[in-house]
């Protein structure tokens, strides 16, 4: 129990990935200006994320193996986008209520590198299935404590008054920045509570 | 002469008018995550340029056979081989770049800027210029990777091209001499600032270098650089919607359809 709370708590604050891992920065940039959409676009990321892990787990141990290594970043692409495909037909017709809060969101995440990334990592780390379930979950949930901070952060930027060349982009890298290094203070948080 | 022209044209926008990552705000993973040392950068640079090349000529020889319902998994089909044939060149050739840049290769599948290119140019436009397209995208991104990372790396470790012979492996055991990057820190007996190879130096370079591009940009008249860049992401219909604030009603039209 005490090894998956320190994964989860990995994921989520020390290794968070947006924040330290860049993976996922065109939605934490592009999708960060409202809260409620920032909700949304990482509940659907969090979905997408365990949903793949799941089914790529088992595809890589049983048919890829280490014989077809190789194959990992086509099979897993093709998988994760056509997976996505079938969840928003699924949810559209079955659950219309879950469909409207995140079907607009699941095309997004297909080419979102923080979900082909999550999977690729639980296979570099070498996790077992239950370990990766909740290293892609911590991950997702990290997403989502970025996505709401930096958003909240956006809002109280709109009313500011920014020097000329630094508007739009540059000043919101340079936001992301200094919530990236109230990140840094976590490291070795977990280390430290579980030795 | 005419064409020759137009193909130059091609070619060098990709290096400021239209560069990748500071003027599309492309590709914003790999240089934010890689840019810590120059040799990282530029392994990465040549990796992703080869798929952009060869995944260029691929989709622009079979612009006219792809259905274009269908366009985008099979480009990203396309794509993801070329970084396959890619992924396994560079654990062959130079072990080192691959144990550094380490999950961000395969994940060149999901660049946009990759992506972005077979959808707005590669999609539309015969193979020479494509190629050519490709070939300065990714001269442009390989040389934005590289400024942003000689920044970050002189002032975050103290060091110019540190490890360049893992890069050069390929050429041999010792192709320069011996030559394995300047030690600046070492040589001046400075204190390198280590937040710069750290993320927040990070996405605070690519700030202030994005802030730069704008202020070039806007003395020759040319608009700055916002997510709008999206434009060329083939996602950018529903993206927009989002930013926005109005996934709702799109769905609703979407529903009646």
């Amino acid at each position: 129990m005490k090894l998956y709370i320190a994964i989860l708590l990995t994921a989520i604050l020390t290794e968070n990935f947006v924040l330290s891992k860049f993976l996922g920065i065109c939605p934490f940039l592009g999708v960060s200006k409202k809260l409620n959409t920032a909700v949304g676009m990482s509940t659907a990321v969090i979905f997408v994320m365990a949903l793949s892990t799941a089914v790529t787990y088992p595809i890589n141990k049983y048919i890829l193996r280490t014989d077809y290594a190789y194959l990992r970043t086509i099979v897993f692409i093709l998988v994760i986008a056509s997976l996505v495909q079938l969840v928003e037909i699924i949810l559209k017709k079955f659950i219309p209520a879950l469909y409207n809060a995140l079907g607009i969101y699941l095309p997004l995440i297909t080419t979102n590198c923080a979900v082909l990334g999550v999977v690729l990592l639980n296979i570099t780390k070498e996790l077992n299935f239950a370990q990766s379930m909740f290293n892609s979950i911590g991950g997702g949930l990290g997403f989502m404590v970025a996505m709401v901070m930096f958003s909240g952060v956006r809002e109280r930027m709109e009313s500011c008054d920014i020097p000329k060349f630094l508007q739009g982009l540059p000043i919101v890298l340079i936001a992301a920045s200094l919530v990236s290094v109230s990140f840094l203070g976590f490291t070795g948080l977990v280390d430290g509570m579980f030795g | 002469m005419d064409e020759k022209k137009s193909l130059r044209k091609e070619f060098t926008k990709g290096f400021l008018s239209e560069n990748p990552v500071l003027r599309l705000v492309l590709g914003t993973c790999p240089t934010l995550a890689i840019s810590t040392s120059v040799t990282n950068a530029i392994g990465m640079g040549i990796s992703a340029t080869m798929v952009l090349v060869c995944s260029n000529i691929a989709i622009s020889a079979l612009r006219r056979v792809i259905p274009s319902k269908v366009r985008i998994p099979a480009y990203v089909v396309v794509i993801a081989s070329f970084v396959t044939i890619v992924q396994m060149l560079v654990e062959a050739f130079v072990p080192a770049i691959d144990a550094a840049l380490g999950v961000y290769l395969p994940l060149i599948v999901v660049n946009c800027i990759i992506l972005g290119r077979a959808e707005a140019f590669a999609g539309k436009n015969p193979v020479a210029a494509s190629a050519i397209d490709g070939l300065g995208m990714g001269i442009g991104f390989t040389m934005t990777l590289s400024i942003m990372a000689a920044i970050r790396e002189i002032l975050g470790a103290g060091t110019l091209l540190a490890n360049l012979q893992g890069l050069l492996a390929v050429f041999g055991d010792n192709p320069l001499g011996g030559f394995n990057g300047f030690n600046i820190a070492e040589k001046f007996n400075l204190t390198p600032m280590t937040i710069f190879i750290l993320a927040p130096g990070g996405f605070f370079v690519f700030g202030i270098l994005m802030a730069c591009a704008n202020r070039l940009a806007e003395k020759k008249g040319k608009p700055k650089a916002e997510l709008k860049g999206c434009s060329s992401c083939p996602m950018a219909a529903s993206c927009s919607l989002i930013i926005n604030g109005e996934p709702k009603e799109s769905k609703q039209e979407e529903g009646t359809k």
